[in-house]
């Protein structure tokens, strides 16, 4: 309460800036943002509540969900696991080829999604490097769900590597030390020591994994096999809206999709910001 | 001192598994790309690089990236600026605004600007009484590339600004420096690392983007074809060849995105570590 | 690189930008056609010779551009401001739309010999080498062991005919007996292992992948593809009895006019139905209406049973509206 106090006293007298800045950015938000928002709803204002209802809650739209909620939450699953690997191995350890690892973690973001979606069907159908060898197996993962969730976890892998490095990276020497020190395994340390300080970091980026995984189209059309009911996601009956002519209905699943991840988004920039400040507020 | 996982089994273990995991997951499609682009030679690859069409997707990609960027820029200093050195009721709300380009589906992205500013969208229908066109037009492709890349350089800033306070600035301008002084002098210096990572972020997806594109572009050859949708029509006709070509090249923006960004961080710790 | 030099080279940059983006000022007219997504390499041989025509019998040089994407996903692009003088689709509604917008002149389809449409085709099948499973037409689809691949009747035009053709098979098969159709149709459905987005999504899906025994697409595009991937690979089956797929143009009277187009958007439709161009348009195996043409390639085109849309569905309007609106049809077939 007392640093808000001083926050609100202090830096908005002093600092110049405000109005400029204040202008600029609602300007930007209004114009690039919210006017075109607008539009979205402007569609939604020709549907009656029922209609709405119908559109959204109708069979294959909401198989559409399950298909996309649970691989999203597949991959997210997948991401917190291999991205905590991965930062952690990024932070602890020296070896050769890690700044090149390193620097690898942020492909994802820097291929374009469809480039990501042909490469990713190309090697994982039947007759692909990766499918010659999984499918003899019986693992099919092209045109199956399991794609999909592979698809989604590839785009959105650098979330949770990035938002736990730097938090593992702050993390002072002696809090394992000291954990070391009284004899615990490896195993106990890392989990009574190291987690605590980590799964607010590694919950923010696997959240951010998942809300990207969501609206995710390009890199997953490809993969996906888009049978009804089995593996349609989300975004291609959006999509498929789009090529009826129904703007309202694509309008209406958007709306969906649109709020989701806003109340996602709100929820996780809330709770970053109330662990940020348990962290520098100390824990009072 | 030891420190959790130390020993050298459990550290061979974990960096095995994660070089293993990352060649598997993150490095084959990297190499997929470029094996299939030259599955046919040099010569092949280089027919399809040159052809008059994938040179003018390429030049339209870099340009509406190269304009893209300075928006960008402006906008995401001025915002972070203005949430990490202002308390004012609805920060948090306009903080979470900033991310509705990530909610929102590029595809759906696309057609919320066609809505609007297509012939019969409000603006759209004005403008096309004075004859002026920006959807299937670059201009178009323009605003919608700048609603998908706008929240990074943002995002990028407000972590930093909030973490490093505004003491120093603070302290500026009681001793009477000017506001763009301020500024220039102060916060730019201390920002500039993660200024550029935001700007090599907005550049790598304004080169990538494809859906929200797709729907605003009209896809002419030769006209407002980007490369992404160059690399989709070549995919598209049979010519997998030239499509992995223009994968290639984007993987290569990519790399070159992942080089520089890297070379930042090199410095930036060589800075910190001199001080 | 120091921040003044940063900044000094996005100036730069900006300006480089905007010279790249902004078509130099040309000279010469430029007409549009847009067209659905597989039509873009017969486009590409077309035009330089209406261009090479034009020049000869007008002294002017012009040029063609193309703009190709799914046939509705285009006419919504018109629609909205894509300005395109010509269209040249894949399914009548498409064009109706622009017409019922205002853009297209009614009675269009007067306007050109054979309802607008110089050339046709139907659906066919592609079997992969020696035909293993013994497809000869639509009722060996719904055989247990037979997986197909086509594209989705929901975002595709391609698909629609398909779906339309078995369709109307089956009506013929049951005489009109409703549920019969309907069961045929549902198993039908339920042999499909991909539903690609488009056309040539699936081709992908069948060849590059090895997904399904069955590819059914265009009798143009599976030959195509046959000579395309190797004609000792895939063989190619004409059905018996099939739907006539037709390929409307028509000028976007509103643009052209705009872009002072109007002689220029006529004469290139006329131009497809010209003796030369309808030989080039057989040469990419679409069916064709030229008599001496068609005498010429008598052998590429197995005689087959073609029916019309409107025959059996009444119209395409009412097609769309029993069939592939939302809750229609289709998604009660694919229901679980």
């Amino acid at each position: 309460m007392n640093q808000r106090a001083l926050r609100l006293t202090g830096s908005t007298r002093v600092l110049p800036g405000f109005g400029l800045s204040m202008g600029i950015s609602v300007l930007f938000i209004s114009l690039v943002l919210l006017l075109p928002i607008t539009g979205l709803f402007g569609q939604l204002a020709d549907l009656s509540l029922a209609q709405y209802w119908a559109i959204i809650t109708e069979g294959r739209v909401v198989a559409s969900y399950m298909v996309t909620i649970g691989a999203a939450a597949v991959a997210a699953l997948i991401n917190a696991v291999f991205g905590l690997l991965l930062a952690w191995v990024l932070v602890r350890y020296e070896f050769p080829g890690k700044r090149l690892l390193d620097a690898l973690m942020d492909l994802p973001f820097a291929l374009p999604t469809a480039v990501a979606g042909i490469t990713l069907a190309t090697l994982y159908a039947g007759n692909g490097w990766m499918g010659k060898l999984l499918e003899p197996l019986g693992f099919q993962v092209a045109y199956t769900w399991v794609g999909i969730a592979l698809a989604m976890a590839f785009t959105s892998i650098p979330f949770v590597v990035r938002t736990v490095q730097p938090v593992l990276e702050d993390l002072p020497a002696e809090v394992d030390e000291a954990a070391m020190s009284l004899g615990a395994t490896d195993a106990v340390a890392f989990r009574r020591v190291i987690m605590p300080h980590l799964w607010p970091a590694l919950v923010t980026g696997t959240g951010l994994a998942f809300v990207r995984s969501l609206g995710e189209f390009g890199a997953i059309i490809f993969i996906a096999g888009n049978m009804p009911y089995e593996t349609e996601i989300t975004a291609l009956m959006i999509f498929v809206k789009l090529q009826e002519y129904d703007y309202a209905g694509a309008s209406a699943i958007a709306s969906v999709v649109l709020f989701v991840s806003l109340a996602l988004l709100l929820a996780i920039n809330i709770w970053q910001g109330r662990f940020v400040r348990r962290l520098h507020g100390g824990k009072g | 001192m030891r420190r959790i996982g130390d020993a050298p089994a459990v550290k061979r273990l974990l960096i095995g598994a994660a070089l293993v995991l990352s060649a598997l997951f993150l490095l084959l499609p990297l190499v997929a790309i470029f094996a299939q682009a030259f599955s046919q030679g040099v010569a092949v690859f280089w027919a399809n690089v040159s052809n008059y069409f994938t040179l003018h997707a390429i030049g339209l990609t870099l340009g509406v990236a190269l304009l893209t960027i300075p928006i960008c820029l402006v906008f995401g200093v001025a915002l972070a600026w203005l949430v990490t050195r202002f308390s004012f009721p609805g920060r948090r709300i306009l903080q979470t605004l900033i991310d509705i380009p990530f909610a929102v589906s590029p595809v759906v992205a696309g057609l919320i600007y066609l809505l609007l500013y297509g012939r019969n969208g409000w603006i759209g229908s004005w403008l096309d009484g004075h004859d002026i066109q920006l959807m299937f037009a670059w201009p178009g492709i323009l605003m919608v590339t700048v609603f998908v890349t706008c929240p990074f350089v943002a995002r990028e800033l407000i972590p930093l600004m909030q973490a490093q306070g505004s003491r120093e600035e603070e302290a500026a301008a009681t001793l009477g420096a000017r506001g763009w002084t301020t500024f220039w002098r102060i916060t730019l210096p201390n920002i500039r690392w993660a200024l550029l990572y935001g700007v090599i972020l907005t550049n790598a997806r304004a080169v990538g983007e494809f859906g929200a594109v797709s729907v605003v572009s009209g896809a002419i050859r030769g006209q407002t074809n980007t490369l992404p949708l160059h690399l989709e029509q070549l995919y598209q006709d049979y010519n997998a060849v030239g499509a992995f070509a223009c994968a290639a090249l984007l993987a290569l923006i990519a790399l070159l995105t992942l080089a520089a960004k890297a070379s930042l961080e090199w410095r930036a710790s060589r800075r910190e570590a001199l001080l | 690189m120091t921040l003044p030099a940063f900044f000094r080279h996005s100036v730069l940059a900006i300006a480089l930008g905007a010279s790249i983006a902004t078509p130099a000022m040309a000279q010469e007219r430029e007409l549009l056609n847009s067209s659905y997504d597989i039509a873009r390499e017969l486009f590409s041989a077309i035009n330089p010779e209406f261009e090479a025509w034009w020049q000869q019998e007008h002294g002017e040089e012009i040029s063609v551009n193309q703009s190709h994407g799914g046939s509705s996903a285009q006419a919504r692009a018109i629609m909205q401001g894509l300005r395109a003088d010509v269209v040249t689709f894949n399914q009548v509604t498409d064009v109706q739309v622009l017409a019922d917008a205002g853009l297209v002149a009614e009675g269009w389809q007067q306007a050109l010999e054979n309802n607008a449409s110089p050339y046709y085709s139907t659906t066919a099948f592609l079997v992969r080498k020696d035909n293993p499973k013994g497809i000869e037409s639509w009722d060996d689809l719904v055989k247990e062991d037979v997986s197909m691949v086509f594209p989705n009747p929901k975002t595709s035009g391609n698909g629609r005919y398909t779906y339309l053709a078995a369709w109307g098979f089956a009506d013929k098969q049951f005489d009109g007996d409703e549920e019969q159709i309907q069961d045929f149709m549902r198993t039908f459905l339920g042999n499909v292992s991909v539903f690609d987005t488009g056309g040539r999504g699936a081709t992908t899906s069948f060849i590059e992948r090895g997904i399904g025994d069955v590819l059914i697409s265009f009798e143009s595009e599976v030959n195509n593809i046959r000579n395309e991937y190797g004609s000792d690979d895939y063989e190619v089956i004409v059905p018996p009895i099939s739907i006539l797929a037709e390929f409307p143009v028509a000028v976007v009277e509103q643009n052209a006019e705009r872009n002072g187009n109007s002689d220029l958007a006529h004469s290139y439709l006329e131009f497809l139905y010209r003796e030369d161009t309808q030989r080039l348009l057989a040469g990419f195996n679409y069916r064709v209406h030229d008599e001496s043409v068609v005498e010429e390639f008598a052998d590429q085109f197995p005689e087959t049973e073609l029916f019309n849309v409107e025959d059996v569905f009444g119209s395409w309007d009412e097609a769309m509206e029993t069939h592939f609106a939302g809750g229609a049809l289709l998604d009660q077939l694919q229901r679980r």
